[in-house]
């Protein structure tokens, strides 16, 4: 990685924005002394200024401090998404090749048709049988990267598995759950860290568009999506509304990106 | 040949049954009672009438066992009709139905405007010696990855409705009405396909055959014609299904924007208000979409990497290790 | 590719001068003139300053182990370096008098008009070097329409191409794919797009290393035929001093991206001049420059016509389970039995089987129906202390019957005994039993350290306390000439003949009985192949090991084994002492086999003549 960091500026300039951004949603209160939740009223929908770097809303909060404010619950949903995803697609991905035949079939069977519906509709149809809040958006969200994660994560173990160290572990005497443990998980592993990586750019796009979709986080509880949807009745006199925050979840989105890539890389390169 | 579109027939047919069987599982099982979540919706935490809601269970067969239920609405959904909406009473299928073809507009010019996008960035990028044209056209897929949706519909119509008043905001209404929900959705397309696309030629142009052909004196120009492009573009093919499929699901955000009356904004309706047999029904149009373009892929895919029949790719398998 | 560090300046070019170079024998009527070529990836230079001149109709052979430059430098002289490389100084010409043109410096249109009209090239894999979705008459084509000829044309002209290549059913063929193609027919192919113009040049890149032998031949015939023919002339580039002794009339050695010595063939390779020249010669396998047959423990010998072998006392001790005459089809258990009656009365104390096969089967499943016996009734007997070495070429069976005496895999019929007991996948068999696989690039798991991978043995039978087993793995690098500061290195940091050493400690951890070994040297350079053949020696005669070599190399193998069985198609074709079976072979196939290893022509090697 810190090799990556050197040669890549791109690279380093998407590390200090998620940085900066993964602090705002650590310690919101260091980077704006404004309430998210309370706004004034007089100053309902002003334009970015030295006081509001990004305007404010129609009840006259500071839309930068909602947008600081929000991180927070839109990056741990992104984050719970990730992890359901990662763990159960992981583990699915793990069995099918570690134990081959029949077991194998049966899981990517099932993961060939969670690929089948569309993600977002998938997601969908998780949070109309669950009902709406955050938690609830986060884990449809990952319901529906299962899949992803269970396919890269078993075509590693199966490169892994078949790579001539197992079996030449196998062949010094090493048990099934030695050499799972000591040779085909550390070196799939990688690979699968880098999807993560790169799928969390994903994760939050679809976060968003639920919670833009109105499922998510319920008001005045700031959360990147809702802040844009709630710009939208706006549009045509405060485009600073939904833009400005809609520019920090793309901005996000694209470090994020390029990190995992930058990992992806690394983790392609490091056999 | 014919073995091979039977098999790939067969295992699309077997995949939309399995598309149904999930969506079942998720929206008639995960809840303790469905209809309690429906009465709730409409109701408004009142109390609700235990008559009533016996009714409704038996309307929908939910006094019935999960594997009896299942089977009665299978077999319904292979007679073509997918239930009645909870909502409004009404037949799914004419839902669906009238929805379908304002989204089929939409989706198909989005298609074709993400296909001419991507494939224009990753062929010119490939061509082109120019680097710093190279790096700008391939910074722009991961830029239009990064770019959400909903986000790309607002910033548009703030500039070509509100302030240059080009084409109009919301509706139904003629083409001009279509430009701009295309547009939306053809950016994160176009990414995607960009993306693979040019790893796709980046891998082509790395492969010995590329040197073999530059040995007999072709130029740059007929390596990327008759070699790269063909073989560059085939893991584009293969994901076309799934891109399609996501089209479809960019039409809940897309449609919400622009106020348009279409297939996605009967899903958020659908999910909006709980109604569960709307959502299924429109999960498996969706899943069934998927699997009809994936078909027409597979079928497609022969004529462009005659491997595919001798088998060495896709799942036959099985061989010896 | 290992890079040398670049020495700017007069150095290698003084040495090449020094070396006998072009200077005295620099024909003015050169083809192609190569005068202090310079090649550099960004900013490392790897070839400094080579000079080179091929006549018309002459076959020269640049010859250098992996990073030498070689592949650079022909890569230079058609201008498909790959990205990053260029050529940072010197000329090359080619042709003489009005058709004389650079080589260097070309723009890309006028590339096009060198490329495939005057100068071809046979690259050197032919699995990868078709485009897999264009039929092979189009690429053939292809070759004539991009220098003028009409389409329709072209594609006639290619179908006489193919069967001038030797292509059965050329106008079947021209509407086939590269897959449903084998890869000699291939690599025939291509040098029919090679030679399609019938160019002044031809530059083949180590145009049969990814063939089997017998294969190899024939396509190298056809190259000399063509070429001949037209009277084009070849750079021939490879690693394989036998194959430059067999096909070149000149050789060029190559070492560091500096040429070191060159001159006729017979002159470099019969009296090298050079020092690396000399080494390189003296370690092509085939020569017995390594103890190789030792028989611990075995007693007097026999004698009886045995001669040439390199151990009588093996051989007599090996012949007492082998039938030593004729071919074998492998049922001939009784043939065996018989064979073991008469000889063993000969043989004093013959050494009792540690391995015996009989009757193995394996099938394979390839489609719905079809099966593939990868193993057809395979029967024989490796005695203790003994090498047998099972030879054949790919699809012959020999890596998969490797993995049957194992015990990696199960037969579908037939038993492997290990000391009278079969084998199974359990630990005692693991302990007795051991494997050094054929690339040690991946055999290595890239996130343990050198000490981890020979510790793992030890550690998963639970072999001594942690101190012991460190103490244990330092021996055993010891025991391979590893240096002790490896201990911590990890695969990625080591050369191959490094990591193929670790892969051996590994396997002696658990002082096995027997090793198996799978091709141990393919993927190494000859030098460094010779060291760890001779390591491998060393190390049977040190503690008495019994070895099962598997190879597809007939010189690695007489240099090495006692005995050896020859796979064709799964079947064991013919048995017998090493010495025996290669000067007069009872079955064709093993005839053919020897007939086409090459370096016959070498004169080193003027035992290798009778064997043509």
């Amino acid at each position: 990685m810190s090799a990556v960091l050197r040669t890549r500026p791109a690279a380093l300039v998407a590390l200090a924005v998620v940085t900066l951004i993964l602090a705002w949603a650590l310690v919101p209160g260091l980077f704006t002394g404004q309430d998210p939740i309370a706004g004034v009223p007089a100053d309902k929908l002003l334009a970015p200024g030295a006081a509001h770097w990004f305007g404010t809303d129609h009840l006259g909060r500071d839309l930068f401090a909602r947008t600081v404010h929000g991180t927070s619950l839109s990056v741990r949903a992104a984050l719970l998404a990730i992890g359901v995803a990662l763990v159960a697609g992981s583990g699915i991905g793990l069995l099918a090749g570690f134990l081959g035949g029949p077991v194998d079939d049966a899981l990517m069977r099932a993961t060939d048709v969670l690929l089948a519906i569309p993600g977002l509709l998938l997601s969908l149809a998780v949070v109309t049988a669950l009902g709406f809040g955050t938690v609830k958006v986060a884990i449809a969200v990952g319901v529906a990267s299962v899949a992803t994660f269970a396919r890269v994560m078993r075509s590693q173990v199966l490169r892994v598995r078949h790579a001539t160290y197992v079996e030449a572990a196998r062949l010094a005497g090493a048990g099934r759950g030695a050499v799972l443990l000591r040779h085909v998980l550390p070196n799939a592993a990688g690979p699968v860290l880098a999807l993560a990586a790169v799928e969390l750019g994903a994760v939050i796009l679809a976060v968003s568009a639920l919670s833009f979709l109105g499922y998510g986080a319920t008001p005045p509880t700031p959360e990147w999506g809702s802040l844009v949807a709630e710009g939208r009745d706006y549009l045509a006199v405060a485009w600073w509304y939904s833009t400005l925050p809609g520019l920090v979840i793309a901005l996000f989105v694209l470090a994020v990106g390029v990190l995992g890539r930058a990992l992806t890389r690394e983790t392609r390169t490091d056999r | 040949m014919a073995a091979y579109v039977l098999r790939r027939l067969g295992g699309a047919v077997a995949v939309l049954w399995a598309a149904f069987t999930v969506s079942y599982l998720i929206l008639y099982l995960l809840p303790s009672d469905p209809v309690a979540i429906m009465l709730d919706q409409g109701a408004g935490g009142e109390r609700v009438d235990p008559a009533r809601v016996a009714e409704l269970r038996e309307r929908y067969g939910f006094d019935q066992g999960p594997v009896q239920q299942y089977l009665t609405l299978l077999g319904r959904t292979l007679t073509g009709d997918l239930g009645t909406s909870i909502s409004s009473g009404a037949p799914v299928t004419g839902f669906i139905a009238d929805a379908f073809p304002e989204t089929a507009k939409l989706a198909g010019l989005a298609l074709l405007l993400g296909l001419a996008g991507g494939v224009g960035i990753a062929v010119l990028a490939s061509w082109t010696r120019a680097v710093w044209l190279r790096d700008l056209l391939l910074a722009l897929p991961p830029l239009g990855v990064a770019v959400p949706g909903f986000w790309v519909g607002l910033v548009l119509l703030h500039l070509f409705s509100f302030t240059w008043f080009v084409f109009p905001a919301v509706g139904n209404e003629g083409f001009a009405s279509l430009v701009l929900p295309a547009v939306t959705l053809a950016v994160g397309l176009a990414a995607v396909v960009a993306q693979v696309l040019s790893q796709g030629l980046r891998e082509a142009w790395r492969a010995p055959y590329v040197e073999t052909a530059f040995a007999k004196g072709s130029g740059r120009a007929r390596v990327l014609g008759a070699h790269v492009v063909r073989n560059g573009s085939l893991p584009t093919v293969t994901v076309l299904g799934v891109l399609v499929g996501n089209l479809l699901g960019g039409t809940v955000v897309v449609e919400t924007v622009f106020s348009r009356q279409g297939f996605g904004r009967l899903v958020e309706n659908a999910v909006t208000t709980q109604d569960i047999p709307v959502v299924q029904g429109l999960v498996v149009v969706a899943a069934a979409v998927f699997v009809g373009t994936s078909l027409l892929v597979d079928l497609v895919h022969p004529l462009l990497d005659p491997r595919v029949l001798a088998g060495g790719h896709g799942r036959a398998g099985g061989g010896a290790r | 590719m290992t890079l040398t560090t670049s020495t700017p300046g007069a150095g290698p070019t003084a040495d090449a001068a020094a070396a006998g170079g072009a200077d005295d024998q620099a024909p003015s009527d050169a083809l192609l003139r190569v005068r202090g070529l310079r090649v550099a990836y960004g900013a490392a230079e790897v070839v400094h300053g080579v000079d080179l001149d091929v006549r018309p109709g002459e076959v020269v052979a640049l010859v250098g182990e992996s990073g030498s430059g070689k592949s650079t430098t022909a890569h230079a002289l058609i201008g498909l370096l790959p990205d990053g490389g260029r050529v940072t100084g010197g000329s090359a010409h080619l042709g003489t008098g009005q058709r004389s043109a650079a080589l260097t410096g070309l723009l890309p249109d006028a590339w096009r008009r060198v490329r495939g009209v005057r100068v071809g090239l046979v690259p050197q894999d032919p699995g990868t070097a078709l485009d897999p979705v264009v039929r092979v008459g189009e690429q053939v084509a292809e070759a004539l329409v991009v220098h003028g000829t009409p389409r329709r044309a072209a594609r006639e002209r290619a179908v006489e191409i193919l069967a001038d290549v030797g292509l059965d059913r050329p106008r079947e063929r021209a509407r086939q794919y590269p897959h449903q193609l084998s890869g000699g027919m291939r690599q025939r192919v291509l040098v029919g797009i090679a030679m399609a113009c019938e160019p002044e040049l031809v530059i083949a890149d180590e145009p049969t290393s990814a063939l089997d032998v017998t294969v190899q031949r024939r396509v190298l015939d056809l190259l000399a035929d063509l070429t001949g023919r037209a009277g084009t002339a070849v750079l021939l580039i490879t690693h394989d001093l036998a194959v430059a002794a067999d096909r070149a009339d000149r050789v060029v050695v190559l070492k560091d991206g500096v040429v070191v010595e060159q001159g006729p063939a017979a002159r470099v390779l019969g009296a090298p001049e050079h020092p690396y020249t000399r080494e390189l010669v003296a370690t092509v396998p085939g020569r017995n420059n390594v103890p190789s047959a030792y028989a611990p423990g075995a007693g007097a010998t026999v004698g009886t016509g045995e001669k040439a072998a390199p151990s009588g006392a093996a051989v007599a001790a090996t012949a007492a389970g082998t039938p030593d005459e004729g071919t074998t089809d492998g049922t001939s258990s009784e043939a065996t039995a018989a064979g073991a009656i008469a000889l063993g009365t000969a043989a004093v104390e013959p050494s009792p089987a540690l391995i015996e096969v009989r009757g193995l089967v394996k099938e394979f499943r390839l489609g719905r129906r079809e099966r593939l016996r990868a193993v057809d009734d395979v029967s024989f007997t490796v005695p203790r202390g003994s090498a047998f070495a099972l030879v054949g070429e790919s699809g012959s069976g020999k890596s998969t019957t490797a993995r049957l005496v194992l015990g990696l895999d199960r037969p579908d019929a037939g038993v492997v005994e290990l000391d009278g007991a079969p084998v199974g996948a359990d630990r005692a068999t693991r302990r007795r039993t051991q494997l050094v696989h054929q690339d040690p690039y991946s055999s290595l798991d890239p996130r343990f350290t050198v000490a981890a991978v020979v510790e793992e043995p030890l550690w998963a039978h639970r072999v001594g306390t942690r101190a012991e087993r460190r103490d244990r793995v330092a021996q055993l690098l010891e025991q391979v000439h590893l240096s002790p500061d490896l201990a911590g290195r990890r695969p990625a940091e080591l050369s191959g003949g490094q990591r193929q050493r670790v892969a051996i400690a590994r396997a002696l951890a658990l002082d096995p009985e027997l090793l198996v070994l799978d091709e141990p040297t393919s993927a190494l350079d000859v030098s460094v192949q010779a060291r760890v053949l001779e390591l491998l020696a060393r190390l049977r005669a040190e503690r008495g090991l019994t070895y099962l070599f598997i190879s597809h190399d007939l010189a690695v193998v007489r240099q090495v084994a006692d005995h050896v069985g020859v796979l064709s198609g799964g079947r064991l074709v013919e048995t017998g002492p090493v010495a025996r079976v290669f000067d007069h072979p009872a079955h064709p196939y093993t005839a053919e086999l020897i007939a086409a290893i090459p370096g016959a022509r070498t004169p080193a090697h003027p035992d290798r003549k009778d064997l043509t």
